[in-house]
């Protein structure tokens, strides 16, 4: 029986620890990667080829310093990127925004393959139309009949 | 000799977008603050035990001079701030970056001082406000409160007499 309450309350101790330590964490945790997530997001502006996530730059850590403090504060993603953007530019996206002059950079692909699909569907009606490559056609099969 | 014509297209159209690409200047970044107005600060000042408040600049042309002791750049810049800043007609306000007291005091008594004032920016938060990604950087302010340039790296001899001091000259005459 005491045996037993032992265990009982051992079970219950642990089972606290573990919800402590789960919970406890849970809230710091979750500003932490909100920071991280947010910094994959933003440019490091010293190393321009870097998040501020990756980049070590005196400024990018700085900056995630002031991230940090603002989700404590209770800002929301939104309100510190328009923090930044204010500040540094559009630049400071990682991930350009859709505007009149980034309207090139992301339809371009699209256009690019629309293009190509194009030109590649005007040359495959022509082909055929030939007679020249019919005829190799007809006399390749001719070739391999016998193989059949 | 038309079938040579398509190609040839598509490589002028590969040559531009080439070109464009090499023209763009990718280290300087446009300033988001041009035309805005400066952000104001209050910080204490390096020299003094007092606060100093930048809103008092209103009504005049003024310059931001953003530097640090630990700065290799500002080592270069400083001589030349040091001989011209007198003979400019707006006074040159210090942005102490993420420094030390101790060492900005240390900086000015050791190489001179062109400022009119220096403010310590301990955190660094006032220089965020101003966009700041490296120092020196200096900018001219408008009687109207307004940034109107960013100049980013070491001022030069060229720059101080090229470009800022016939656009204070031009911002005085706007007033």
């Amino acid at each position: 029986m005491n045996q037993q309450f032992k265990k009982l309350i051992g079970y219950a101790l642990s089972v606290t620890l573990v919800f402590t330590v789960t919970f406890g964490q849970a809230e710091t945790l979750s500003i932490d990667q909100r920071v991280q997530k947010l910094s994959e997001e933003l440019r490091c502006l010293v190393c321009q080829n870097q998040t501020l996530a990756d980049s070590h730059a005196e400024l990018a850590l700085n900056l995630k310093q002031q991230i940090r403090e603002k989700f404590q504060q209770g800002q929301n993603e939104k309100e510190i990127t328009d923090f930044l953007v204010a500040r540094y530019g559009d630049f400071v996206h990682y991930r350009p925004p859709f505007n009149y002059q980034t309207a090139l950079l992301w339809t371009g692909p699209y256009l690019l393959l629309l293009a190509a699909l194009i030109f590649l569907f005007i040359r495959i009606k022509v082909i055929p139309s030939t007679n020249e490559t019919v005829e190799s056609t007809i006399s390749k099969r001719h070739f391999s009949d016998p193989l059949l | 000799m038309k079938r040579f014509l398509l190609p040839l297209f598509a490589f002028v159209v590969l040559l531009a977008f080439l070109a464009t690409g090499l023209l763009i200047k990718t280290d300087e970044l446009p300033c988001a603050l041009i035309g805005k107005p400066a952000p104001g600060f209050s910080l204490p000042q390096v020299e003094q035990q007092a606060h100093f408040e930048s809103s008092s600049l209103k009504g005049k042309v003024w310059l931001l001079n953003v530097w640090a002791s630990w700065c290799e750049s500002c080592r270069h810049e400083h001589p030349v701030l040091v001989k011209f800043a007198g003979q400019l007609s707006a006074p040159v306000i210090g942005l102490d970056y993420m420094d030390k007291a101790a060492d900005a005091s240390r900086w000015l008594s050791d190489f001179g001082n062109p400022y009119q004032l220096s403010v310590q920016d301990v955190d660094g938060r006032a220089a965020t406000d101003y966009g700041v990604v490296g120092v020196p950087e200096t900018f001219v302010i408008d009687s109207h409160g307004l940034v109107r340039y960013k100049h980013v790296g070491p001022l030069t001899e060229q720059v101080v007499f090229g470009k800022l001091q016939p656009l204070i000259d031009q911002l005085q005459r706007e007033q």
